[in-house]
């Protein structure tokens, strides 16, 4: 009788394969045809409210959805999730017709190359990354344009003469926030020193370990440094709570304004100013130039020129050194100086 | 085999005794599954509910979605790595071993093979076969550290292997830099990719291929039952997971066997991530999938061990990611899934002990039942019960 059993359910499992294996029936995509749904937004793990780029991302959207009345939706990517699981998600976006679908973050790259060949009439757009495609868009900051402004700053504002740079993971990205900032400290005054520390050599988790970026900037402080530009995503937080410890040390935050932002509220007094990646611009640049039937595709750098980055003025701490900074952007608007993207 | 002996002066009484047990067993044996899948349907509807959604329409939406092609092709693809991550945390299993670390042991050993596979360029056959052969040495050389260091110090295996994972990540994070074993691709590293040639068949399903390891995981789990039921190495692991001391004084080497079955639970796990690196990404880079280690022990649990009941397992699981992601998009909760995830596996651990309680006492009381009535018709004694 046992035995019965077990004949019996080897072959309904064997059945249940080789019938999923010939994959005989319809796949979504035919049996779904659909029109224009919207714009579909893939953030990356954090979410829509991270305080950073995927909130910024989708300021850009709610921005189209009031100024150009689309629809919009928004799915957001789980811990632990391999290449399969990203393609699923744009593919949904695609097969039910949202057009067009931005993958926010780099980990979208990969996928949004294969999924972007399966929907040719999609258009993809993906932050920070440049895959292949012909209907992909591309969009790149120019974080080394604003990290310089950011190292100018820095370089008038320190009284040691000690300036520190903590990025969350050392990859070509966070790369060149570091190379954009020492550049615009050693441009601004040869004496200043800069320390560049990296939290993790190669580990994502380097963007939400906030107590190594709080043991990082301590461990800068006791050195003499008293201006420290941290850009690791959430382990930001971690840096700056550190510095409001200490009087006269000066936290220069990332991706948002964080001087305004409810989390980091009662530190805001140590935050000196803040480089703005305006991820806003570029999705709301995508959505309209696809509702004008024109659809962006290729590489977009969004740089200084064209408002893609910027220096948040908010809290007026670095109002005293407004023309000095003004100076600074103007010659790099005008190509006088050229940032280097790697340091 | 214990029927081999002939029974001379068969005795009616006992005989319908072993009828009606058999009957049972084959009752509880149904009953088992059958509780755990109404217990899970009945709590992941309340859950449902609870977050103000209607149950009937989520589990609509999950078998529409679940029966077109692309998804079938989809769950076949993801249940591969999961079935062979179940078969590597079963071998320890099944002799009380319990090896966390599937999850370094297959990420170790993918990045090994891959970092070998992408230096050389051996005609198809060999060369991929080399990486298996790799991958597999590569993960019993992972877990054979903690089989050894359990034998030798007697260090708990649980301890060592998650500690060897956060090793192996470590050790990989150290070689998967840029003019070490990787190359830079924007904001990725990874190997090199393997060259054409060891590239895995696939099946030309529509509208995506199914990876071709799916035979090699379906032997996989033939080997495994073959093994562990009908070799002796296999039934001195099941005596050692029975019990260690009664299987010592048997004459069977317990140190052997934890260094054994580690080797072999690290070799299958070296298996994990071969569909990934050889049908799909071709190379190991930071983005390579990680933590099937971890839902390899969830499966084994839902699969109760077994070939075939992992292989459902496995099939479940995936069924469950691809129909979840669906549910997120139809606007549920993207967490529901995976509280669904751990209801199946709470429900499934939960019922089968359950039935076997249920069982044992049912068992007993018939026995005791059939044997009073054999005694009183004997009118030899009637002692009172005791009670325990």
């Amino acid at each position: 009788m046992r035995r019965v059993i077990r004949i019996a359910a080897a072959a309904t499992a064997t059945t249940c394969l080789a019938f999923t294996a010939t994959a005989c029936g319809q796949s979504f995509a035919e049996a779904n045809r659909a029109k224009h749904a919207g714009v579909g937004l893939a953030f990356d793990i954090g979410g829509r409210d991270d305080h950073s780029f995927n909130e910024a991302a989708a300021r850009g959207t709610e921005d189209a959805q009031k100024k150009l009345g689309v629809k919009v939706k928004m799915l957001t990517a789980k811990n632990g999730e391999t290449e399969a699981d990203r393609e699923q998600r744009l593919s949904s976006f695609a097969e039910a017709g949202y057009n067009p679908v931005i993958g926010v973050g780099f980990a979208y790259s990969q996928s949004v190359q294969n999924v972007a060949k399966d929907f040719p009439a999609t258009t993809f757009g993906v932050v920070d990354a440049v895959p292949q495609g012909k209907n992909v868009d591309a969009m790149v900051f120019a974080e080394h344009e604003g990290s310089y402004l950011a190292g100018v700053a820095a370089a008038l504002k320190s009284k040691t003469h000690n300036v520190g740079f903590i990025g969350g993971v050392n990859n070509a990205l966070i790369q060149k926030f570091q190379a954009g900032f020492e550049q615009g400290v050693r441009d601004t005054d040869p004496k200043t020193k800069v320390v560049s520390q990296y939290l993790y050599p190669n580990n994502d988790k380097g963007f939400n370990d906030p107590a190594a970026a709080k043991a990082k900037a301590a461990g800068m402080i006791d050195s003499g440094i008293d201006v420290i530009y941290t850009a690791a995503g959430q382990s930001g937080a971690g840096s700056i709570e550190e510095i409001s410890k200490h009087k006269g040390v000066w936290a220069i935050g990332v991706d948002s304004d964080q001087y305004r932002q409810p989390g980091l509220a009662q530190y805001k007094d140590h935050i000196l100013t803040s480089v703005v990646k305006n991820v806003d611009v570029a999705v709301f640049d995508l959505i309209k130039s696809y509702e004008a039937h024109k659809p962006l595709t290729g590489i977009h750098a969004y740089d200084l020129k064209h408002q893609g980055v910027s220096l948040a003025t908010s809290g007026g701490f670095i109002k005293d050194i407004e023309p000095q900074i003004d100076a600074a952007r103007k010659k790099i608007i005008e190509g006088k100086v050229k940032v280097k993207e790697t340091p | 085999m214990s029927t081999s002996t002939t029974t001379p002066a068969k005795n009616p009484a006992v005989d319908a005794i072993a009828r009606s047990a058999t009957r049972d067993k084959v009752i509880l044996a149904i009953a088992a599954p059958v509780l755990a899948i109404v217990a899970a349907i009945v709590i992941s509807s309340l859950v449902f509910l609870a977050s103000g959604e209607n149950p009937f329409r989520a589990y609509g939406i999950m078998a529409d979605y679940g029966h077109y092609s692309d998804s079938q092709v989809w769950i076949i693809n993801k249940a591969v790595p999961y079935y062979l991550s179940a078969l590597a945390v079963a071998i320890g299993f099944r002799m009380n071993l319990f090896n966390i670390g599937v999850d370094g042991q297959y990420r170790l050993a993918a990045f090994a093979a891959a970092a070998v596979g992408g230096a050389i360029a051996l005609p198809g056959a060999i060369q991929i076969i080399l990486l298996i052969v790799i991958a597999m040495l590569v993960g019993a050389l992972w877990s054979g550290i903690a089989g050894l260091l359990k034998t030798t110090r007697g260090v708990s295996e649980v301890i060592t292997t998650i500690m060897l994972n956060a090793i192996a990540a470590s050790i990989i994070g150290y070689f998967l830099q840029d003019g070490r074993l990787a190359i830079k691709d924007g904001n990725l590293l990874h190997t090199k990719f393997l060259p054409e040639s060891s590239h895995f068949f696939s099946f030309p399903t529509h509208p995506k291929p199914v990876y071709g390891f799916v035979v090699i995981a379906v032997l996989a789990g033939a080997l495994y039952w073959f093994g562990i039921n009908r070799t002796r190495f296999g039934f001195d692991l099941r005596a050692v997971g029975a019990s260690e001391s009664a299987a010592e004084a048997s004459g069977v080497s317990v140190k052997r066997m934890v260094v054994s079955s580690m080797l072999l639970s690290g070799a299958a796990a070296g298996l994990v991530g071969m569909p990934t690196l050889l049908g799909e990404s071709f190379q190991y880079g930071t983005d390579f999938p990680a933590g099937i280690g971890f839902t390899g022990i969830a499966i084994a649990l839902l699969g109760r061990n077994h070939p075939v009941g992992m292989a459902f397992g496995a099939l479940l699981w995936a069924f469950l990611d691809r129909t979840g992601s669906r549910l997120e998009f139809e606007g549920y909760a993207q967490e529901i899934v995976g509280v669904i995830q751990g209801v199946i596996v709470l429900c499934v651990v939960i019922a089968y002990e359950i039935v076997r309680r249920y069982g044992l006492r049912l068992q007993q009381r018939k026995v005791g039942e059939e044997l009073a009535a054999l005694s009183t018709a004997d009118k030899s004694d009637n002692k009172p019960e005791v009670s325990a």
